[in-house]
């Protein structure tokens, strides 16, 4: 089946059930995307699908419905997306690990919602666990990302 | 705070070593309890040096050899190097030990197995330690530096430093000028008309020259890092997907596996029937391990679905069936055959008992799952030359001698390449997945086996933290605390993990009292009792080990005598504070939270801990609110006493992070065994604390002490003791079993 990445159509042989994680780790080597669960409770695996923030363990290869956007193509190092730069500029990460999701969860949210309450925060990042406990600085993180984006 | 240090050329002498292009600096290995043929070819200094300081046509590299795993110690390491060095962060590369160049990577096995193995001795045959050795294996290991942040804060800065002279020396030899006159500045040496050579162009001069070994360590009024916020070098990688863990790496030609266990823990297998899952689309072999089967494919999934329709006859595991099983062998263990150690025997405790009807409290503590968010994984390669490792782990040298016996290969030939870790708490201290990949890639020889475990897996076949047991005995007089009898039972921490590393134990287990034998308490009869559980299911160190429950009890077994003699739990604390650190974290905490009362409102509490652990005292403050929903943790204060606080900002996320570790487990976190199964399979039953819940944290790092301490375990221990305070205060509920969501809700 043929899969649109980070802007680039890619061919993949695989089953229509096979969760997009796994494709996008093992079989397009994608690993900025982590696997953490597989049941859609830690967020780890958010990526993008059409634009909406998917859990990348749960949807199956066949159901792919839009454009995949994962971390490695929301920005780079030499070019960072708002909240990217907003994530260093907090120096948010520990072990780093969740970090990828957490990303694109809070670019999706501002994406859909410029100007987020703390509630609307939290609705949306609760869905993502982090063992190191990193949640204050998130939350700082994604307000700057807020305002970034709108000066933007 | 601020002492110099002084080195001697005897205890530690910084060594130079030409490479190609340029030349290396660290620290001459004495102890070489094992010959390399690695090193083989290369000249005998080359050989001799375990490198901090690399420089070569490449540039400036700083080799940081303790693994992270998410605490910053690659950040931390290398801003040590670079104080003394005059370089900045941002001009020079920051290296863990490529696994490309196994010279390198080898040496830096012998250096973190300086730092983990204290003793020579323990690595040895006679596999048998006392269990200081092997508490201070834990206490280097399981900290990333508590104890080891002393040696490494000097030693690296002291690698710099002689590797800058050297540099000097060599710029001066070179232009013709005295030493004195020259000046350093973000890798370059700065002559007297003031123009600049840079490292890279002195490296090779500095390779022919004696290293300058007489050297003082900068004045910390002089530092331009230590102490100031920096940026963590990691930061960029890890905020970009670009990071690459050990569940990440790829080696060409490589197969994915996974392992389906005897769901019942350390249980064997009897015989499997893989007909169904060895027909699956992509599975390549499924072969036996050590307790399981071992499924191999060419791609994770796949492996997960196959391990699915394998058939195993599985046996029984040795330890009790049901929970009751579990909590009643920690209750009989309060009599004097099972006595471990009383450190602490002050006063009379039984005269004080004897003349007044003691308060008598239980406390329990859960088994609790590491559950670091990368779940555990190696790839292993079993090839001609040798048996090359790649993994995150902790304990790089006993998995090198462990994957050495599974595949017949020297020790010497078994290459253990080390990745940045997605968390541990301790489960990466423990080597099973490296095993298990070895037991599936010595069938597969020459093919690089990745292993990973499912979540379910990872859960339920971890060791898990200590389930422990207290008890209380105490009186109170004129509205003070008078008498703490304290008796702890657990089973041995360092017995069950040294036992999978072939090691067995002798002597008491401190981890046992740890976190309340010690506390910087004057109660005037005061009794600290360890006693020895028999092993229950296999258990292994998690983040602050003993003190992650005794804390717990102590803090808690002291607000209840607080509570009977009708003072205030900060009040008391401070009047019985005897050590004049520790008071000065307890005001901290009391400043910074404006501490009146338990009680600052309707419905809302305020709980007081302090524990020292690690030899960091760490208090905290916890305020919740009673709402119709639940208990919200509002607010904490922190305050820890660490003696330098070398990144402030790293500093503040690791305190902010243990303070969260802590309450979230003890909030709604237990693992509970039926019939040697664990219940809990994944983070639905296992959550901890979401964002939401999470409260505002106010932090500060006391300075007054001499030495300097880590900090990556000591908020943990009174995290849950101040909760429990809060909750007490605001409802009444007096909390003495976590998790405690089993008697309240939380919001």
């Amino acid at each position: 089946m043929q899969l649109t990445v980070n802007g680039k159509t890619v061919e993949v042989d695989v089953e229509p059930d096979m969760p997009l994680l796994w494709v996008l780790r093992d079989e397009l080597g994608l690993t900025g995307t982590k696997y953490g669960c597989g049941i859609a409770q830690c967020g780890a695996c958010t990526v993008h699908v059409g634009g909406m923030p998917v859990r990348a363990c749960q949807m199956a290869a066949a159901d792919v419905d839009g454009d995949i956007v994962t971390i490695e193509g929301l920005g780079t190092p030499e070019a960072l997306h708002a909240v990217q730069a907003a994530w260093i500029e907090h120096q948010v990460v520990q072990c780093g690990y969740c970090q990828s999701g957490q990303i694109m969860a809070a670019a999706a949210l501002l994406d859909s919602n410029p100007e987020p309450s703390d509630e609307d925060i939290d609705a949306v990042m609760s869905a993502n666990l982090c063992r190191c406990g990193t949640y204050p600085r998130i939350r700082e993180a994604v307000k700057t990302a807020a305002t970034k984006l709108q000066g933007a | 705070m601020g002492r110099i240090a002084t080195i001697t050329r005897r205890t530690l002498l910084v060594g130079a070593v030409a490479v190609a292009g340029g030349v290396a600096f660290g620290t001459w290995r004495y102890r070489t309890p094992y010959a390399n043929p690695l090193l083989d070819g290369l000249g005998e200094r080359e050989a001799a040096i375990t490198p901090y300081v690399r420089i070569d046509a490449d540039g400036v590299t700083l080799i940081t050899p303790r693994a992270d795993k998410g605490q910053g110690v690659y950040h931390v390491q290398a801003a040590l190097l670079a104080e003394e060095l005059d370089v900045d962060l941002d001009q020079v590369r920051v290296d863990p030990g490529p696994p490309s160049k196994a010279y390198w990577n080898t040496a830096l096995a012998e250096e973190a197995a300086d730092f983990m193995v204290p003793s020579a001795g323990m690595m040895q045959e006679a596999a048998t330690v006392g269990l200081s050795a092997v508490m201070k294996f834990i206490g280097l290991q399981i900290t990333g530096g508590s104890t080891t942040v002393p040696d490494q804060f000097e030693k690296l800065r002291r690698a710099g430093a002689v590797a800058r002279e050297t540099l000097k020396a060599a710029a001066a030899k070179q232009a013709g000028v005295s030493v004195a006159r020259l000046k350093t500045e973000r890798g370059e040496v700065i002559l007297p008309d003031g123009s600049r050579v840079t490292y890279v162009e002195l490296a090779p001069i500095a390779a022919t020259i004696e290293p300058v070994n007489d050297v003082a360590l900068r004045d910390p009024s002089q530092w331009r890092l230590i102490g100031k916020p920096m940026q963590r070098i990691d930061m960029v990688a890890k905020c970009t997907g670009t990071q690459v863990y050990g569940i990440d790496e790829s080696i060409d030609g490589m197969v994915h596996a996974t392992v389906l266990l005897n769901p019942a823990q350390r249980g064997p297998i009897n015989g499997f029937d893989a007909s169904a899952a060895g027909k699956m689309r992509g599975v390549k072999a499924v072969v036996p391990v050590t307790g399981g089967v071992g499924i191999v494919a060419d791609n994770t999934w796949r492996a997960f679905q196959a391990a699915k329709a394998v058939k195993a006859d599985w046996g029984k595991t040795a330890f009790p069936d049901t929970m009751d099983g579990h909590w009643k062998a920690l209750a009989d263990s309060f009599v004097s055959d099972r006595q471990d150690s009383r450190n602490r025997d002050d006063g009379n405790v039984e005269t004080a008992i004897a003349e007044s009807a003691p308060v008598e409290a239980e406390y329990r503590a859960p088994y609790l799952a590491h559950a670091p968010l990368e779940p555990i994984s190696a790839i292993v390669r079993v090839g001609d030359d040798g048996v090359d490792v790649w993994t995150g782990t902790q304990i790089p040298r006993f998995t090198q001698a462990n994957v050495a016996k599974i595949t017949g290969v020297d020790s010497e030939k078994v290459r253990v390449h080390v990745y940045m870790m997605g968390g541990s708490f301790g489960h990466r201290l423990e080597d099973e997945v490296v095993k298990q990949a070895a037991e599936i890639a010595v069938q597969m020889k020459g093919t690089p086996v990745k292993l990973t475990y499912s979540r379910e897996q990872d859960m339920t076949h971890d060791f898990p933290r200590q389930i422990a047991m207290a008890r209380l005995r105490g009186t109170v007089k004129d509205g003070k605390v008078e008498t703490m009898d304290l008796g702890i039972a657990m089973p041995s921490v360092m017995a069950s993990q040294m036992s999978r590393q072939g090691l067995s134990t002798a002597g008491p287990d401190n981890q046992i009292v740890a976190g309340a034998w010690d506390q910087p308490f004057a109660i005037p009869n005061q009794r600290i009792t360890g006693y020895r559980t028999p092993d229950l299911a296999p258990i292994s160190s998690w983040r602050s080990v003993g003190a992650s429950s005794n804390g717990f009890f102590y803090n808690a077994a002291l607000d209840e005598l607080v509570e009977a003699a009708g003072a205030d739990p900060m009040q008391e604390r401070l009047r019985l504070c005897n050590d004049p650190l520790a008071r000065k974290v307890l005001e901290a905490v009391a400043g910074m939270s404006n501490w009146t009362s338990a009680r600052p409102g309707e419905k809302r509490g305020r709980g007081v801990a302090l524990t020292k652990s690690f030899g960091v005292h760490c208090a905290e403050v916890v305020e919740v609110t009673d709402t119709p929903n639940g208990i919200r943790i509002d607010k904490a204060w922190v305050a820890a006493e660490v003696g330098t606080v070398v990144d402030p900002v790293n500093f503040d996320n690791l305190v902010k992070g243990g303070v969260i570790f802590g309450l979230a487990h003890a909030m709604n976190c237990e693992i509970t065994y039926t019939g040697g199964i664990a219940d809990q399979t994944n983070f639905h039953a296992f959550e901890g604390l979401r964002f939401y819940q999470c409260p505002e944290i106010e932090v500060r790092g006391l300075e007054n002490g001499s030495r300097v301490h880590g900090i990556g375990e000591p908020p943990v221990p009174p995290a849950a003791p101040a909760l429990a305070g809060a909750i007490f205060a605001a409802t009444g509920t007096r909390l003495r079993e976590m998790p405690f969501n089993k008697f309240v809700d939380f919001a």
